[in-house]
């Protein structure tokens, strides 16, 4: 229940955040093509917190309950100010989590890390083939994964693989669950391409047809059967081709929170496609202030703000009516019900999106790699034609 | 597997039992997740946290909570479920 208090609206009844993912940086060598983040990120890099700042963040993120810090990015190994972060975050209770491509790391970090107190490193993979890998990755960096992966082994890390899956990598699932159990993986997590930044503008390229998932599923239970609890997976659904929607961040401002590279805070990692709300910044707000009190915290919080079909929805509880920035890049309407739900008045959008994997001329054209060079292109709105049927795309 | 008194557990390696202020209760900690503990179970595993035998466990639990009928049970209920879960391993 929203309160007005001064005029500053005040939510007396939201939970705790659980989780804080620290987006670092987003500097990153590596340009895959499935990258989340915005594809603006040219103009924030910038203006990066300092290492001072951050250690002001996990305090207070920590004082309100966040137990579960990812540090992220970008690629976190850039910043030469992780093994302070991780020592401060492990100091205060945090369960850490270092989300890498690998690139950065070496002998002395993973010490030094582990020394601090880092609880888990998730790598990225991408493929068993390293043509694959290297050309989602736009880098070569077949190698250094598989490297980096023994070493997270041997030092003694619980192992989670995050491998994204789009059509270049999902028929090679098999292979990829048996890679993850020759590495000793304790967890892996099989991610279907969700579509925002940089894979919503490479959407057309990256979207597997329909056989292709309903494969990889059957693929993945048949060995989650076989292995049980020595190597744990989580399968992401691709959201497109179910008939309802997932529960985003399991609701929007309940348990999640992310502090960006300059300071922003989120709600959800493309919280910043959706017009007209302004994301409070830990240089001048409190984290206490910003996910009680700020108007971007409290906007899709419960479900008084939707609109029909949500409204009168009996499974309006189940799924939140599903993404906010979904429901904003596809259909125009950040509070519109998001298109995947079948009762959706834009669900056409995604059926459109499902017939299009069928039509081999628009996955011909090329990819648009996750470059400053290209981060820059789409700022300077030279990319037009590509993203004229998304809407607010950054 | 049957729990026998003489049992001695352990948090499992890669997981962390801790006291959450902000939450009142006691959390399990692993990559990706958090589980919060319901007052019962939070204080069998703060207990298996301090490498109790399940025996000593219910003598500890039976002085705190004298009137609890069943108590026995319940723990031994409690410890099957964190084993199941693979939050906790035997150590002996």
């Amino acid at each position: 229940m929203a309160e007005k208090n001064n005029g500053v609206s005040s939510n007396t009844t939201a939970t705790q955040p659980l989780w804080l993912l620290a987006e670092i940086t987003y500097q990153c060598p590596l340009q895959c093509a499935f990258c989340y983040n915005p594809t603006d990120f040219d103009k924030h890099t910038q203006n990066e917190l300092d290492t001072e700042s951050w250690i002001k963040v996990l305090r207070q993120a920590r004082d309100l309950g966040a137990a579960q810090l990812g540090i992220s990015g970008g690629e976190p190994l850039l910043r030469k100010d992780i093994e302070e972060i991780v020592t401060e975050a492990s100091s205060l209770g945090y369960y850490s989590n270092l989300i890498t491509s690998g690139a950065g790391m070496n002998e002395k970090r993973i010490d030094a890390l582990k020394d601090g107190g880092l609880d888990h490193i998730q790598l990225s993979m991408h493929d068993i083939t390293e043509e694959i890998n290297n050309f989602i990755t736009n880098t070569k960096t077949f190698k250094l994964k598989q490297k980096i992966a023994a070493m997270i082994k041997d030092r003694g890390y619980p192992m989670v693989l995050n491998v994204v899956l789009h059509r270049y990598n999902i028929d090679h699932i098999k292979e990829i669950l048996e890679m993850a159990e020759g590495l000793g993986a304790d967890y892996i997590e099989l991610a279907n391409t969700q579509y925002y930044g940089w894979s919503l503008v490479n959407r057309d390229q990256l979207m597997p047809k329909k056989e292709q998932v309903l494969h990889a599923e059957k693929v993945t239970n048949e060995f989650r059967e076989r292995i049980g609890n020595k190597m744990k997976i989580f399968f992401v659904v691709p959201d497109y081709y179910e008939d309802r929607p997932k529960k985003c961040m399991n609701g929007w401002g309940e348990v999640f929170m992310i502090v960006t590279a300059n300071g922003d805070v989120l709600p959800c990692h493309s919280a910043r496609v959706i017009p007209n709300l302004e994301f409070p910044n830990v240089r001048n707000t409190d984290v206490k202030q910003i996910w009680y009190d700020s108007p971007a915290f409290n906007k899709f919080r419960g479900t008084d703000w939707m609109k029909e079909p949500c409204r009168s929805c009996s499974e309006k509880e189940n799924d939140l009516g599903g993404c906010r920035c979904q429901a904003m890049l596809l259909a125009g309407d950040a509070e519109s019900a998001d298109p995947v739900c079948s009762k959706s008045p834009n669900r056409h959008l995604i059926d459109q999106a499902i017939k299009d994997t069928e039509n081999p001329g628009l996955e011909a054209k090329p990819i648009m790699f996750r470059s400053n060079k290209n981060s820059k292109k789409i700022s300077e709105g030279e990319e037009k034609e590509r993203l004229a049927k998304f809407h607010a795309l950054p | 597997m049957t729990i026998k008194p003489e049992d001695i557990y352990k948090i499992a390696p890669h997981h962390r039992f801790q006291w959450e202020k902000a939450q009142d209760c006691y959390v399990i900690l692993f990559p990706e997740g958090m589980v919060k503990l319901n007052g019962g179970a939070g204080e069998v595993l703060n207990l298996v946290n301090d490498n109790l035998s399940v025996k000593k466990i219910t003598e500890e639990l039976i002085k705190k909570f004298p009137d609890a009928d069943g108590i026995d049970k319940d723990i031994v209920g409690m410890i099957e479920m964190a084993l199941e879960k693979a939050w906790i391993e035997k150590t002996n």
